[in-house]
């Protein structure tokens, strides 16, 4: 029997002689009439009978592991499977095996991965450092998938094994340092590792780090907003911390995009920042040729000049221009 | 600029049943109540919502129907909030609510059997206001927008506690002003819509910080017009639903350049054969051809009806519900 090829032909099988299998009832007329595959039908029709019957049986556990081949998106076999696995008490770690395969071959399904979690669950803290390996795996073939993610911080936060994750994401960030997936699991470690001591603990260091990849990639939109995220609730010390200003001033002395330090400054701007001229100067240069004339509100230069070259989000910055507080006449 | 190739769009929902043997109705079989809506939403959009024989929708839907109340994905199969939504947005489309016992659905009772205390929509509330979508404990914000946008439809909001619901989708709210499927996960197009939405429907957008969500929004469009769900990915006409329909809700949708959207789904037509895809040149499918038509219809495009963003039902439906109009 090779499950794998759906060679298996259960109503020639003398092990389910005694099942009368009950056919899909898709009503008279239906909207969307089905032309399933003989082997499909056939699985599920002998599927319907044991799942009716309540049968948690070894033979039934291998049906649902065909169905489940056939279909890994149908949840009402994964629930009748693990129904099956608790009551026949099987060793989930031979369950967990049996995952591997299927979750690689289909990344992005929700019942695999809450089977999963179910499974290690019940494994408690023994599956954690199996749970993250496993993901990191599932990384490697596309380092976003949003569904890895989810269960990979579920795992931290439920079973533990935060030592080394600070590590692993810089680790994929030397790997793509624009996977935002990254930079926010970085967020996520700083903010609730038990570890490490949140924030204000970190912050140094992060900042430093931060400002590395930003001077690295000026157009990463990532590590602007998680620079920004360091100083949650703390926009005093983002106005303050002249290491935020510098990375903009330095992103625009240089030949690279501008756009997310010429933001940053408006916001920097807007909460009450001082430039100095070194500032003024710095934007003074990229304004292009045919634009507005200089203003003396360097806020509004730099709108003027995010209009320019931001076109695709032209309204935007007009309308963050509008909501500069007109200059005070004297 | 290509138009809109309304005339094979019809076809093309009214072939998919017709099409045998695909790979994608084998796989699809199980959420065909996702389809139903998808196919029916478009056709309506369209204004060919008569082209089906209503009756014969109606009477499937039904039998997808649990004792519980919840429905099912289709026939024979486990009720889930995710085709419990998209069947009372079906029977909301062909103004058929009233075949529904809404306080079955929004309250129905754990079923006997030996497995299946099945789901019902208000006892799937999680203590700290979160939601499952079914009884076996999947937790995320998509789960909240089906349960609100679902209990709204059948006007039975004061079923679940609004108050904690709301308090949970605003935990999963991101520094970068959006919303994640948990707290701390990464902020998403799909989840914002989800949170936004639910916010939306509950009068609670205050959570949101409506400049710094729009401007990461509007961040989403690329080059080529099209938007992308999360940074550094690719477009994808989902997205139009998803950005457009939030950015809609949170009154920031002139902050990208709508005539480059509307260009990017114009050109990800099949205008031989109907259909739209998820980028130029792929294959089309009826997911993407709904997203994209209730984009278009979401920028005004001519000929379209209007789709209220929260509800993700055309307007005229929505009125009917909320104002019998």
């Amino acid at each position: 029997m090779d499950a794998e090829e759906h060679q298996w032909r259960l109503s020639q099988d003398p092990e389910w002689a005694d099942v009368t299998p009950i056919p899909q009832d898709d009503g008279p007329n239906p909207v969307v009439p089905i032309a399933y595959k003989p082997d499909f039908i056939e699985t599920m029709d002998y599927f319907r009978a044991v799942y009716k019957a309540n049968e948690f049986s070894p033979r039934a556990l291998q049906l649902t592991h065909q169905a489940i081949l056939l279909n890994p998106g149908n949840y009402t076999v994964w629930h009748f499977r693990r129904l099956i696995l608790d009551a026949l008490g099987i060793d989930l770690n031979e369950e967990l095996n049996f995952m591997s395969g299927i979750s690689e071959r289909n990344p992005k399904n929700y019942q695999i991965w809450h089977h999963r979690r179910w499974i290690a669950e019940k494994l408690g803290t023994d599956a954690a450092s199996k749970e993250l390996e496993f993901t990191r795996r599932m990384f490697s073939l596309d380092a976003k998938n949003y569904h890895a993610w989810s269960h990979r911080q579920w795992v931290l936060q439920a079973l533990g094994g935060w030592e080394n994750e600070l590590d692993y994401c810089h680790q994929l960030l030397e790997e793509d340092v624009f996977n935002n997936s990254a930079w926010n699991q970085r967020y996520f470690v700083v903010t609730r590792s038990p570890l490490l001591g949140g924030l204000e603990a970190t912050r140094e260091s992060e900042v430093k780090y931060t400002i590395e990849a930003i001077l690295g990639n000026p157009g990463n939109e990532s590590p602007w907003r998680y620079l920004r995220g360091l100083y949650k609730n703390d926009p005093k010390s983002w106005i303050s911390d002249p290491q935020v200003s510098s990375v903009c001033l330095k992103v625009l002395s240089a030949e690279a995009n501008h756009v997310f330090a010429l933001s940053t400054l408006l916001d920097l701007l807007s909460h009450g920042f001082q430039a100095n001229q070194e500032f003024r100067d710095a934007v003074d240069s990229l304004r292009p040729s045919n634009s507005d004339p200089a203003d003396s509100d360097l806020a509004k230069t730099i709108c003027s000049i995010l209009r320019h070259v931001d076109p695709m989000r032209v309204n935007y910055w007009t309308w963050r221009k509008s909501k500069l507080p007109s200059p005070v006449s004297v | 600029m290509g138009e809109l190739v309304v005339d094979k769009h019809v076809k093309y929902i009214l072939s998919v049943e017709k099409r045998k043997d695909s790979f994608e109705s084998v796989v699809l079989e199980h959420l065909r109540m996702n389809g139903a809506y998808w196919g029916l939403a478009t056709l309506d959009l369209l204004g060919k919502l008569d082209a089906l024989d209503s009756n014969e929708v109606i009477e499937w839907i039904m039998k997808c129907q649990h004792e519980s109340g919840g429905f099912a994905g289709n026939i024979g199969h486990d009720p889930h909030m995710l085709y419990t939504l998209s069947a009372v947005q079906v029977l909301a489309l062909f103004d058929k609510l009233n075949v529904l016992d809404a306080d079955k659905v929004a309250n129905c009772h754990p079923f006997l059997g030996l497995l299946n205390f099945m789901p019902d929509i208000s006892g799937l509330q999680n203590e700290d206001g979160s939601f499952s979508g079914d009884e076996w404990g999947e937790v995320d914000s998509r789960f909240s927008y089906l349960a609100i946008c679902c209990l709204s439809i059948l006007h039975r909001l004061d079923k679940i506690n609004v108050e904690k619901a709301v308090n949970y989708i605003a935990s999963c709210k991101n520094v970068d002003g959006g919303f994640g499927c948990t707290p701390g996960g990464e902020s998403h197009a799909g989840q914002i819509f989800c949170c936004v939405g639910a916010l939306a429907i509950t009068g609670s957008l205050h959570h949101v910080d409506k400049d710094l969500l729009g401007w990461w929004l509007c961040e989403r469009q690329v080059k080529s017009g099209g938007l992308n769900g999360r940074p550094e990915k690719l477009p994808d006409v989902c997205y139009s639903w998803w950005v457009l329909s939030s950015l809609i809700m949170i009154d920031r949708v002139h902050w990208i350049n709508k005539d480059k959207l509307a260009k990017f789904i114009l050109n990800c037509q099949d205008t031989e054969n109907g259909g739209i895809s998820d980028r130029p040149e792929d294959a089309v499918d009826v997911y993407h051809t709904y997203f994209g038509i209730a984009g278009l219809s979401l920028l005004e495009y001519p000929g379209l009806k209007a789709i209220d963003p929260a509800h993700a039902l055309p307007v005229d439906v929505v009125d009917r519900i909320f104002f019998q109009k």
